[in-house]
C-alpha cells in the first residue's frame, strides 16, 4: 500500500536568540555580536512513514518535538535537513479557527476560513449548511465572531475543518473541545473518517487513547525517534522513558505492571451503560505483571468531569498488601453504592510503592462513566436520608 | 516508497519549491486572496458610519488642500488644476498606501503564518488588491468631478489608462514581495518606507507639470530619460496624459496677455507612452522573479521569525 506520508531523515534546528535584534539601530549597534544565539535541534534524523488509510499515533512527552513535527507535515513549518513528503489534501486540527477576525461575522469567517484552509468558494458554499448544523450555530452564523464564547469559536472552527474532506487528518492532542455532546460528534466524525479510509496522524501524550484507535505509532524523545510500530510497545517504551524524564519529581514510572483494562460493572459483573445514583458498582482491572513487585498499594480514585477529586482510597490506607507474581492478575474493587448525581466521572485505578515514589502502573484517566439521578434532588450526591416525624397527625415514613 | 508526482503530493524541504510550483499553488489558493482582499475592507470600514464615502473623502480633501494651495494662494499655472492633480494622484496613493500595506502585511500575518500553511505570497497581494479597489473608489472622485464641470476628458490618449494600471500593479506586486517579506527580519522596514515614499512622491511629477521636468533636464542637457529611472513617474505621467486634456499651449487672455502652458510633455505621442510602459513592464517582471527569489528566500524561517 502507498504511503500518505513520508518523513526521511528529517531534522529542525531552531535559533533560539538571546535577544533578537529587529530594527536597524540594534542591528549597527550589534553587527558584532549578531551571533547571539544558541541552536535547539528539536528534531534530530527522524524517518517514518504513515500508510495511506490508517490511523497513526505519534507520542512524545512535551518538548519532544511532536508540535515540530506536526508543523513540518502541515508545512507551517520547514525542515532544515530532510524532507517531508505528503500526499493529499491535508486537514489539520491544530488551532481550530485560526484566522476568525472577530470583527467579521461567523458566515464571513467560515469562508474566511475556509479559503485560509485552501478551499474554494464553490466547496465552502456546497457545505455551508451542513458545517454551521455541526456547529450548532444556526442562531448565531451572522454575528461578528467577537461576540462568540470561547465554546462557540472552537466548535465553529473544528466544524469547518472536519467538513473540508481532507485525505489526511492531523489531530493535535487538545481536540477535546466543547460540551460532551459535540465531542461525541467529533469523535464520531472521526471514526467516520477511519472507516472512509482517510488516513489520520494523532499527536497526543494521553497515550491509553491510542492502543484503541491506531495501528501504528511513533515515539519521539527529545528529537528523536525513539519507538515506531506497534502502538502498545510504543506506548511501553513512552511510558520508560518518562520514568526517566520525571527523576526531578521523585517519583519513579516503572513498566513492571500493565493495567490493559478497566471495566465497570454490577456486582454481577455485568458491564453497565450508566449508574443510577445508590447504584452498586464493581471496577475490575485487568493486570499483566512483568517482573515481580513485592508490597505493591493499589489505588482508585474518582474524578469529577471538571477534574475535581471525588474520592480515593488505597490498600494502604485499609490496611490490606499483597505481592504481585508474573503474568495476568485480575483487580477487583466493589463500591456497595456510587452516590454522585447526574454528570461524567472518571475513574483511575494505580499501583504503587507503599512510600509513593515509584509508580508501577496507573491509567491514564480515561475511563469514564455516566451518572444518571433517580429523581430531580438537587445537589451533588445522593445521600442515603429518610423523613419520619413524631407526632400523631401523620404517621408515614419516607424510605 | 511512493514515486508519483501529482499535484496533491507536497514535499517539504529546506529549499523553498521551484517558481513554476509557487506560482501553481498561489493560483489554487485564488479564493484566500479574493477573501483576504474582502476581509481588508470589510474590517476596515466596519465601525465607521460613512463606510466607503471614507475613500472617496481622502481624495476629495487632497483636493481642497492642493486647489487653495496652488491655485489660490501660490497660483501654479495649471489650467482646470483639479483634474491634473487627481489624474497623477490617484495612481500615487495606490502606490503609495500598496507599498505601506506591503510591508506590513507578512508581519500583520503572524498569527495565521505561525498556525496554517498557505502560500505566503497571498499577504503582500491581498494588501495590494485591497488598494486597487480603493484605487477605482477614488476614480469615481475624479470621473464625477469631469462630469459635473463638464470637462471632457475622452482623447485617443485615454486608452493608456490600460496599461499604466497594468504596469503599476506589477511593478507593485515586485516591490510588495520584496518589502513584505524584508520586513520580517528588519522591522525598521515599516519606518524607512514612510520616509522613502515621501521623499518617491515628491521625485514623481504629480503635483508639478512634469513638463517642469522635462524642461530643467534637457536646458541642462541631461537626458529626460534619466528621470525615467524613477518608474513612478512614466507611471505618473500616462494616468495625467489619459486624463488630463492638454491645453493648447498658448492661451491669450482677455487682456492680450500669452501665456505658455507647458504641462504634460506634448513632444511624446502615444507610441512613446506605450515604449516606456512596456519597457517598465519588463522591468517590473523582472523585479516580480526578483521578489519571489527573495520572499522564497526569507519564507522559510517566517513561522520561526514572527
Amino acid at each position: 500500500m502507498a504511503n500518505a506520508i513520508e518523513v526521511r531523515n528529517v531534522s529542525k534546528i531552531f535559533k533560539l536568540y538571546h535577544e533578537q535584534y529587529h530594527t536597524l539601530k540594534e542591528r549597527l549597534i550589534f553587527l558584532r555580536r549578531s551571533k547571539r544565539f544558541e541552536e535547539f535541534r528539536a528534531l534530530d534524523d527522524v524517518s517514518f512513514e504513515v500508510e495511506e488509510g490508517t490511523t497513526f499515533g505519534l507520542i512524545g512527552a512535551n518538548g519532544s518535538g511532536k508540535s515540530t513535527m506536526l508543523k513540518l507535515m502541515a508545512g507551517i513549518l520547514r525542515p532544515t535537513s530532510g524532507e517531508v513528503m505528503v500526499k493529499g489534501r491535508i486537514g489539520a486540527l491544530l488551532e481550530v479557527g485560526a484566522g476568525f477576525h472577530p470583527d467579521l461575522t461567523g458566515r464571513q469567517n467560515v469562508y474566511l476560513n475556509g479559503s485560509i484552509l485552501g478551499f474554494s468558494t464553490k466547496e465552502i458554499n456546497h457545505k455551508f449548511d451542513e458545517i454551521v448544523s455541526f456547529a450548532g450555530m444556526e442562531n448565531f452564523i451572522d454575528n461578528p465572531v467577537r461576540n462568540y464564547s470561547s465554546g462557540m469559536y472552537i466548535r465553529l472552527g473544528f466544524a469547518v475543518a472536519v467538513h473540508m474532506d481532507p485525505d489526511i487528518l492531523l489531530i493535535d492532542e487538545v481536540i477535546a473541545v466543547g460540551d460532551e455532546a459535540f465531542q461525541a460528534k467529533c469523535m464520531e466524525r472521526i471514526r467516520k473518517f477511519q472507516e472512509d479510509g482517510k488516513t489520520i496522524l494523532i499527536v497526543t501524550h494521553a497515550v491509553d487513547g491510542i492502543r484503541d484507535l491506531c495501528s501504528r505509532a511513533a515515539l519521539l524523545s527529545t528529537g528523536h525517534l525513539a519507538a515506531y510500530g506497534n502502538p502498545s510497545e510504543v506506548i511501553r517504551q513512552y511510558r520508560n522513558k518518562v520514568s526517566k524524564t520525571h527523576t526531578g519529581e521523585k517519583i519513579d514510572h516503572l513498566t513492571a505492571v500493565d493495567i490493559e483494562k478497566l471495566t465497570l460493572t454490577d456486582p454481577g459483573g455485568n458491564p453497565q451503560p450508566f449508574f443510577t445514583a445508590g447504584d452498586p458498582m464493581t471496577v475490575w482491572a485487568e493486570l499483566v505483571t512483568h517482573t515481580p513487585v513485592e508490597d505493591p498499594v493499589f489505588s482508585v480514585n474518582i474524578f469529577d468531569a471538571a477534574g475535581q477529586h471525588i474520592f480515593g482510597t488505597n490498600t494502604a490506607l485499609r490496611y490490606m498488601g499483597t505481592d504481585l507474581a508474573p503474568g495476568p492478575a485480575r483487580l477487583r474493587i466493589d463500591f456497595d453504592m456510587v452516590p454522585m448525581q447526574e454528570g461524567t466521572f472518571t475513574m483511575a485505578v494505580g499501583i504503587h510503592s507503599r512510600d509513593g515514589k515509584t509508580v508501577y502502573a496507573a491509567t491514564d484517566g480515561n475511563t469514564s462513566f455516566q451518572m444518571r439521578s433517580l429523581n430531580d434532588e438537587p445537589g451533588r450526591l445522593m445521600l442515603p436520608c429518610r423523613f419520619s416525624m413524631d407526632a400523631p397527625a401523620i404517621k408515614r415514613a419516607t424510605g | 516508497m511512493s514515486t508519483v508526482q501529482d499535484a496533491s503530493v507536497l514535499v517539504s524541504k529546506p529549499s523553498s519549491p521551484a517558481l513554476s510550483q509557487r506560482i501553481l499553488r498561489l493560483w489554487t489558493y485564488r479564493g484566500l486572496l479574493l477573501n483576504l482582499i474582502r476581509r481588508d475592507l470589510r474590517v476596515r470600514y466596519k465601525e465607521s458610519a460613512l463606510g466607503f464615502i471614507w475613500s472617496l473623502l481622502n481624495p476629495a480633501t487632497y483636493l481642497a488642500i492642493f486647489y487653495v494651495v496652488f491655485v489660490i494662494i501660490l497660483p501654479a499655472g495649471i489650467p482646470s488644476f483639479p483634474v491634473f492633480l487627481l489624474s497623477g494622484l490617484l495612481p500615487w496613493t495606490l502606490f503609495q498606501n500598496s507599498m505601506m500595506a506591503a510591508t506590513s502585511s507578512v508581519v500583520g500575518g503572524a498569527p495565521l503564518i505561525k498556525r496554517v500553511a498557505f502560500p505566503r505570497e497571498v499577504l503582500p497581494l491581498a494588501a495590494i488588491g485591497a488598494n486597487i479597489f480603493h484605487f477605482f473608489l477614488q476614480m469615481i472622485v475624479l470621473l464625477g468631478f469631469m462630469l459635473i464641470f463638464g470637462y471632457g476628458f475622452l482623447s485617443r490618449y485615454t486608452v493608456l489608462f490600460i496599461p499604466a494600471l497594468i504596469v503599476e500593479v506589477l511593478l507593485l506586486t515586485g516591490l510588495g514581495l520584496m518589502v513584505s517579506s524584508v520586513t520580517v527580519y528588519l522591522r525598521d522596514m515599516t519606518h524607512f518606507m514612510e520616509l522613502a515614499t515621501l521623499f518617491w512622491f515628491w521625485m514623481t511629477p504629480v503635483v508639478y507639470p512634469p513638463y517642469l521636468v522635462y524642461d530643467k533636464l534637457t536646458r541642462h542637457h541631461i537626458p529626460f530619460k534619466l528621470a525615467l529611472l524613477n518608474p513612478m513617474t512614466p507611471v505618473v505621467m500616462a494616468f495625467q496624459r489619459a486624463f488630463y486634456k492638454t491645453p493648447s499651449p498658448t492661451t491669450v487672455d482677455h487682456n492680450g496677455v500669452v501665456t505658455y502652458h507647458h504641462i504634460l510633455v506634448n513632444q511624446f505621442h502615444l507610441s512613446w507612452y506605450f515604449e516606456v510602459l512596456g519597457l517598465i513592464a519588463l522591468v517590473s517582471v523582472a523585479l516580480i522573479w526578483i521578489g519571489f527569489h527573495v520572499f522564497a528566500k526569507g519564507e522559510g524561517n517566517f513561522a520561526e521569525e514572527l
